[in-house]
């Protein structure tokens, strides 16, 4: 539940190469991690948000990766360790 | 099985007391003139009591109080119902449906994704610089006085002109619109015959513009509905269009009005955040979101279908629930410092809009607008705070924002 030392924690424990994916059971299309991290994720024409190509994470991008990752009111983001 | 509702009379006498509250825990009112003037305390007592906490008000409600129940109680569709979405002094049988927002699971999908695709944060940049004109057209009529009530002037007129706009019909209706949402939102909750009389004259309203647009169509959302078919091909009923036009108009009017309202209001007494705000104008995506926490403006409603438990709290059918998002997006759990307005939050979870699957389809159009009504403002108005000969007058019930508003600025500042 609690986002906020969490996040920081799994910074932490992940300074390699990043990959997000976003659970299309759970996102609602808030669209929250399109207006933080527009390089990351596309909306369908449903507003429903989705990790651009195969979900790696450019260098230089990890910090919006886990931003966006903790706006999301649905959980829908998962971001892992290539 | 008895449908415990039916028990509940669906008429009752105009305006049934509602005596003052003693007892927050036990007996909580949210008509109470203390929740609307300053809900926060309450909040906080309520939830140092119990994550959920019971009135025998309104014939039997609950009300979740941290951010986990009412998480819990927005995504879980088995027990809970959206076919009544206000907590009301009456129940009456569930008559002028709004799908999809009392819709539940099947009927709602679909009816919900025809209305996603022109609320999409692309179909409202192209509506952002009739906002920003709108605006500006406002800000033109009161400027040189140097105050105004910033309520009746600028924060009403705005999302209405701009859902007018959107619908395909006159932007001078909007004191209609603004008139039937009154009625059916805040006399509503005690006063049937008023809701009744509001919802009829509205269906009047709509179904002339269906009937033109049968004859000649038009490039507009009221059209888009028109067209749209369901899962066998088939056209929507002309009482699907009525209804989900009626839900764009009262859950996109005075909803976003509030937000407007209370941003600016916050604005008016803390002149530290709106000199940072004229400052740092890159703030205002986050600020936005969190002036959209701070005082979320809507508070929804859940009915209990089949007994379960919420935050370790038995729930019963029979009783209502009043989903209160506002109440959820100040947990101290969930939201360090959540007492505390942080333009710059970096991580913000509120759940301004809803969880789950009735996520606030116009979420989007409500960003743009607040962000688009406060940029304007401050472009023009950078300098102003409470009239302090006036007072300021909060909207009671459902949602939440200020009602009057009186500011001073220019030479008066």
């Amino acid at each position: 539940m609690r986002a906020i030392s969490a996040t920081t924690e799994e910074r932490l424990l992940m300074p390699g190469k990043l990959k997000i994916r976003v659970d299309q059971e759970k996102c609602q299309g808030h669209a929250r991690c399109k207006s933080l991290a527009p390089e990351l994720f596309n909306l369908d024409e449903f507003g429903n948000a989705h990790e651009i190509g195969d979900g790696s994470v450019p260098k230089g991008l990890e910090d919006k990766a886990w931003l966006a990752k903790a706006n999301c009111p649905e959980f829908a983001i998962d971001v892992t360790e290539q | 099985m008895s449908d415990p509702v039916r028990a509940i009379p669906d008429s009752a006498p105009a305006m049934p007391d509602h005596p003052p509250v003693n007892d927050w825990i036990h007996d909580f009112d949210h008509t109470d003139p203390r929740w609307t003037e300053n809900p926060f305390p309450i909040w906080d007592e309520l939830r140092a009591a119990s994550p959920v906490v019971h009135t025998d008000r309104f014939h039997g409600c609950y009300l979740p109080t941290t951010y986990e129940a009412v998480r819990e109680i927005s995504h879980d569709t088995e027990h809970f119902s959206s076919r009544r979405v206000i907590v009301r002094d009456v129940r009456p049988e569930t008559t002028g449906v709004a799908p999809p927002i009392t819709s539940d699971p099947p009927a709602h999908k679909p009816a919900k994704q025809l209305l996603l695709p022109p609320f999409t944060p692309d179909a409202m940049k192209k509506l952002e610089p009739r906002v920003r004109a709108i605006c500006n057209e406002l800000i033109d009529e009161f400027i040189a006085d140097d105050k105004c009530d910033a309520a009746a002037r600028y924060t009403k007129h705005i999302p209405v002109r701009a859902i007018a706009h959107m619908l395909g019909i006159p932007e001078k209706d909007g004191d209609l619109f603004i008139k039937w949402i009154h009625e059916i939102l805040e006399l509503g909750i005690k006063d049937d015959a008023i809701m009744m009389r509001a919802v009829q004259e509205m269906a009047g309203y709509f179904s002339g513009h269906i009937e033109q647009r049968k004859k000649h169509a038009t490039d507009d959302l009221i059209t888009t509905l028109m067209n749209a078919r369901d899962k066998n091909g088939e056209p929507l009923s002309d009482g699907h269009v009525l209804g989900s036009l009626r839900l764009l108009l009262i859950a996109g009017i005075d909803t976003t009005w509030s937000a407007i309202g209370a941003s600016l209001w916050h604005l008016a007494k803390t002149p530290a955040d709106r000199a940072r705000l004229v400052a740092e104008p890159a703030l205002m995506p986050t600020a936005v979101e969190e002036l959209l926490r701070a005082y979320s403006p809507v508070t929804m409603a859940r009915e209990v279908m089949k007994e379960t438990v919420i935050s370790g709290c038995p729930v019963k059918p029979g009783n209502m629930v009043l989903l209160s998002f506002p109440a959820a997006n100040r947990d101290p759990a969930m939201f360090p410092d959540a007492d505390k307005v942080v333009l710059d939050r970096k991580e913000n979870r509120h759940a301004a809009f809803g969880l789950g699957i009735h996520r606030c389809v116009g979420s989007n159009l409500a960003r743009m607008e607040m962000t688009v009504a406060i940029e304007e403002w401050l472009r023009r108005i950078p300098d102003f705070r409470l009239d302090p000969a006036g007072q300021v007058k909060w909207s009671e019930g459902t949602v939440r924002g200020p009602r009057q508003l009186p500011l001073l600025f220019g030479k008066t500042a």
